[in-house]
């Protein structure tokens, strides 16, 4: 019998952790009517930050929800979900990721149901393919089991050629696959209603820019992309800001590597200099800088090379 | 209750079946590297090769699918003894032999630098066979990178794009070094390297693991510097090495890959060295 109430016991805690866990919603803002942002902690994905680095967002419009990004993390994914339901009953129609990175996609898990659609660039499904597990490999190892095992990678169903508007009444979204440039897989949503730009990983505030595609891509993109109309951007890390005055850190920074990576090949130097070296000056401009840096410069350094 | 009985099974079960497989969870305990010496070097003896050769590698592998490596000779220019070759051991990798480089025998090669794939913590060995016939290892430990890095094309389109073409560069040397005939050159041959592990999303098969398997240097007809790759290997092989010059005025590179492509290509020497 001891056994057995212990069981019971054990259940109740299980099921008044999963209720709690269930109500404890993403802290969101409300940045325009109908229009949530949650800013993500600027810091690796880690255990103890359960992966919620990056901005995540939803835009509600008369019909249905859209969520743009769902965290690094499933336990993430259900509190943003909880962030939703303590807004609107509304369903959601929509999961937008923004590209194929662990801390935009790891929470998709949490919204898979009939009705809702998952869409992404046409390039998603080959970069889930080729690197989620991966990335599940090596998060298990950073995060822990607990908050990995349940990730699933969740594939689009509905594909972003070029560009495609979604409705959720009375709310066109207008989504935009872009060439490789901060991934292979980039895609920015504008809502037009409240000229909000959600750039994904195409822009960096306060958060070092990390290049897991093309830096030459990146810049040859960049003008088109700041000519994009809207007012004011939401970046994939660093606060909302005013566009596209959101992007002059990041520009300058990725113009600075640009030069100081085409130096060090005119010179003849080799690439592990490029690491120690490039980009110096942007030193004290930028959280991360010494996660990521070095590792731009060396993946910038063998894409220049060929120029 | 049956189901409450059954309960102690399942966690014996259980317990038996993470005895049984603790060997394969726990990857620190577990070292790969004598299986690797059996299946490698038939188990042939290693002597220390602190003296012999050095690899120098970043503590981290800032970027998983390209962590740069040098490999350098340490042999005093007294020794009579030479290296034969040297074998690049990746431990925790799928393919863990990421190259071997047959060093020409009258090149002098004494650095040779490429990038490879690291995605796991690991010893990273290099093992030396020198003309005495003995093998010399060094090892050193690489941490796995942080974020999402992963040992994945960047740019997947643009790597088919530029598939066989190859660069060939002579670096500046310092006045005395041109004398001495000391020369250091880089080739890059385009292809994607591909692991192999990736699978079609049409298909849902694997796609084939696709790489150059096989780079022959020269200059003239003499060998500078042979690799055997593998998939270990970087997207875009990249060897920068140092050699001595033996007057000839063209160096060549010729690489295979695994589809039986051939890559040949010729350049002029710039004498001078610089």
């Amino acid at each position: 019998m001891t056994r057995l109430a212990a069981f019971f016991v054990a259940l109740l805690m299980i099921g008044f952790a999963q209720v709690s866990q269930a109500q404890e919603a993403l802290d969101v803002s409300e940045i325009a009517p109908g229009v949530f942002v949650h800013i993500g902690q600027i810091a690796l994905m880690a255990e103890s930050n359960e992966g919620a680095i990056a901005n995540v967002a939803f835009i509600v419009g008369d019909d249905a929800v859209a969520v743009i990004d769902t965290g690094g993390s499933v336990r993430e994914g259900r509190q943003l979900l909880a962030a939703i339901r303590a807004r609107t009953e509304r369903p959601i129609r929509y999961v937008i990721n923004t590209h194929a990175h662990p801390d935009h996609l790891f929470g998709n898990a949490a919204f898979v149901q009939p009705g809702t659609i998952f869409v992404g660039a046409k390039t998603l499904p080959r970069a889930l393919a080729t690197r989620g597990p991966l990335y599940i490999d090596a998060f298990r190892r950073i995060m822990g089991a607990g908050l990995i095992d349940e990730v699933r990678l969740v594939p689009p169903s509905l594909l972003v050629e070029d560009s495609l508007t979604l409705d959720l009444g009375g709310r066109a979204l207008t989504l935009r696959a872009w060439p490789v440039a901060h991934s292979d897989s980039d895609l920015t949503v504008d809502d037009e209603q409240s000229r909000t730009l959600f750039a994904g990983d195409l822009v960096f505030l306060g958060h070092i820019p990390v290049v897991d595609g093309s830096l030459r891509g990146w810049l040859r993109i960049i003008d088109a992309l700041g000519a994009w109309p809207a007012q004011r951007a939401v970046p994939g890390h660093g606060p909302v800001s005013a566009w596209p005055a959101a992007l002059s850190d990041e520009r300058r920074y990725l113009d600075t590597l640009a030069g100081d990576i085409r130096g060090l090949i005119a010179r003849g130097r080799p690439i592990t200099e490029a690491a120690d070296r490039a980009a110096a000056a942007e030193r004290t401009r930028w959280q991360l800088f010494d996660d990521y840096n070095a590792r731009n410069a060396t993946a910038a350094f063998s894409e220049m090379e060929w120029e | 209750m049956p189901r409450l009985a059954l309960r102690p099974l399942c966690t014996a079960l259980s317990l038996l079946l993470a005895v049984s497989f603790a060997p394969a969870n726990a990857t620190k305990a577990y070292d790969p590297w004598p299986g690797l010496v059996q299946d490698l070097f038939n188990n042939r003896p290693m002597n220390d090769g602190a003296d012999i050769v050095g690899i120098e590698m970043p503590a981290r592998a800032e970027d998983a699918s390209l962590v740069p490596v040098t490999l350098r000779s340490r042999l005093s220019p007294s020794d009579t003894r030479r290296i034969r070759t040297i074998t690049l051991v990746i431990d925790e990798n799928p393919a863990p032999m990421a190259a071997k480089f047959t060093l020409g025998p009258d090149a002098n090669v004494t650095a040779i630098s490429t990038r490879v794939r690291v995605n796991n913590y690991t010893n990273v060995h290099a093992v030396a066979e020198l003309s005495d016939g003995q093998l010399y290892v060094t090892r050193i430990y690489v941490k796995a990178s942080g974020g999402c890095s992963a040992p994945a094309a960047k740019n997947p389109d643009e790597a088919k794009a530029h598939i066989g073409q190859m660069r060939y560069r002579q670096f500046t040397q310092a006045p005395e070094a041109g004398a001495s005939g000391l020369r250091e050159a880089q080739v890059m041959i385009g292809h994607p390297n591909n692991s192999g592990l990736q699978m079609d999303q049409l298909t849902q098969l694997y796609i084939p693991a696709f790489f150059i398997n096989e780079l022959r240097l020269s200059q003239d007809d003499n060998l500078v510097l042979a690799v055997e790759g593998g998939i270990s290997i970087s997207e875009d092989p990249n060897i920068r090495f140092s050699y001595v010059s033996n007057g000839a005025r063209h160096f060549s590179a010729e690489a295979k890959d695994t589809q039986g492509h051939v890559f040949q290509h010729e350049w002029p020497v710039d004498g001078s060295g610089t």
